[in-house]
């Protein structure tokens, strides 16, 4: 791991990045080797692709599946509510809560 | 083999880090008289814990005998007003059958306060000179029973804090170790992955099933499953928000489901049902975070890995407590409560695997007689409130 690097990657397995430092838009970053100009600031918590990620790709965080991309995005994308989307269908959960299931 | 360099030898068997006195409540109105007996027999010679409640309650009792007959026990004093519906004398029998001195004060039967806190005394200084004959034996890392749980957590925790402590799982976990991790109800999203590590099928549906009650009791209560405040942390998903709990569990295959107060047959990796059964009776499951930790303390943790972000400073009674900081702005702030600062990681200055390979040399360390922090600022909290379990299945445990 870089010393310098403001982005972690959690689990051999994963897929995605996650921002430990400020970065602002703009600003040069290295993803899995590749130079990125961040095209928005990124806070600590977030996520960015670490390779180009095709739509309906699974997305893994610590080694675990934490949903599916419905549009491809390349390295060093911000990955959030408006690309990636839950898998995860708990109809125990719509169920209890009165919901239709879908 | 790893060492850890000898533990309290207790007559049933078991292998103790520390060589505790209780003095126990059995309810609040016998309080006052407990904590008495403890500040007045002298700092480190007893500590003390109780239960509140009057009314009867089964989950109590069998934590209670967990927490009596735990390794790190080496003797009790059990302080009764008289009239409370506690089971003293089974309690009693359970601590004498595992070779350990137990001696019972009815404050309504000793002359009331002075006298039961005179005689208290009394009967602490006999327990301490008993628990310090204790003899010692060798004790290796795959002895030991690790539970980990996180509190005050925020945006950071899922992210230093957590995974490093799941590396140290996997190590521990490797040299036979027993670790335990819970609460079923922050890992809601998480079955499936959790079913696909489980030893058996038969044990992934058992896993399945304590989730989903999770999410049917907390549905119950009310609770919100994903706030706004996670989206702008950088969570997306449910399953992410929860995977951030879960990454303290580590890699290693899912070896069985307990109960509060059951122990571990075997070393491996160990899931904790903390959710009552049957129909929401007695509020949260947990009120707070040392509820949790009473429950691994009951199912044998000889100490506990508590991952915090925002920043806790509590130990426990019985079982040390290792703090392990997730953000290191919190650290900067409260680096005198911490024991390992995993925040390095967001700083760059170090990876989760060395926070991780740290936090085993803290264990090796505080298992070998080291105070953890919290041990040595004096912090022994301790909750116990009401409960209900129905016994788990056989197939939740792996054969011996």
């Amino acid at each position: 791991m870089s010393a310098k690097s403001k982005f972690i990657l959690l689990h051999p397995k994963d897929n995605v990045f996650v921002c430990t430092t400020f970065c602002k838009s703009g600003e040069k970053v290295s993803i899995s080797g590749n130079d990125i100009i961040l095209d928005k600031d990124i806070t600590v918590g977030h996520k960015v692709a670490g390779s180009t990620l095709a739509a309906g790709e699974k997305v893994f965080k610590c080694g675990a599946p934490i949903g599916s991309m419905i549009e491809a995005v390349n390295c060093g994308d911000h990955v959030h509510m408006h690309n990636l989307k839950s898998d995860y269908l708990a109809s125990h959960l719509r169920t209890a809560t009165g919901e239709q299931d879908a | 083999m790893p060492k850890l360099s000898e533990g309290y030898k207790r007559a049933d068997g078991g292998l103790g880090i520390r060589n505790e006195v209780l003095v126990i409540y059995l309810v609040e109105c016998a309080h006052h008289v407990a904590r008495r007996i403890v500040e007045e027999s002298g700092k480190g010679n007893s500590q003390l814990i109780g239960f509140p409640g009057c009314f009867p309650n089964e989950y109590a009792l069998k934590i209670m005998k967990g927490l009596t007959t735990h390794p790190n026990t080496a003797g009790a004093l059990l302080v009764s007003l008289g009239c409370e519906a506690f089971n003293r004398e089974e309690l009693a029998k359970t601590i004498e059958a595992s070779g350990r001195p137990v001696e019972t004060l009815v404050i309504q039967e000793n002359g009331g306060t002075l006298e039961t806190i005179r005689r208290g005394k009394e009967a602490v200084a006999r327990l301490r000179e008993t628990a310090d004959k204790t003899a010692k034996a060798p004790m290796n890392i795959s002895d030991l029973v690790v539970g980990t749980i996180c509190g005050g957590s925020d945006g950071t925790s899922g992210i230093s804090a957590n995974p490093a402590v799941g590396r140290c799982f996997d190590e521990l976990v490797k040299q036979g170790s027993a670790c335990i991790f819970e609460e079923t109800g922050e890992l809601i999203g998480c079955e499936q992955i959790m079913k696909e590590r489980a030893v058996t099928p038969e044990l992934g549906d058992q896993i399945v099933s304590s989730v989903n009650k999770a999410a049917d009791y907390y549905t119950v209560l009310g609770y919100g499953s994903f706030a706004p405040g996670n989206a702008e942390g950088g969570l997306t998903t449910l399953e992410e928000k929860s995977i951030g709990a879960y990454s303290k569990s580590g890699d290693s295959p899912i070896s069985g489901l307990i109960k509060p107060g059951d122990i571990p047959p075997t070393g491996g990796l160990y899931l904790m049902d903390v959710i009552p059964d049957g129909e929401v009776r007695f509020g949260f499951p947990n009120i707070s975070d040392n509820a949790e930790i009473v429950e691994m303390i009951a199912s044998g943790a000889h100490l506990i890995l508590f991952t915090t972000g925002r920043g806790s400073v509590v130990g426990s009674a019985i079982s040390p407590v290792i703090k392990v900081c997730a953000n290191p702005e919190t650290y900067a702030k409260l680096s005198h409560d911490m024991d390992v600062n995993a925040g390095r990681i967001l700083l760059g200055e170090a990876d989760i695997d060395e926070v991780g390979q740290e936090i085993f040399d803290h264990v090796d360390a505080v298992a070998s007689g080291r105070p953890s922090v919290s041990e040595e600022l004096g912090h022994q909290e301790f909750i116990l409130t009401y409960k209900s379990f129905e016994p788990i299945g056989p197939s939740c445990l792996p054969t011996r």
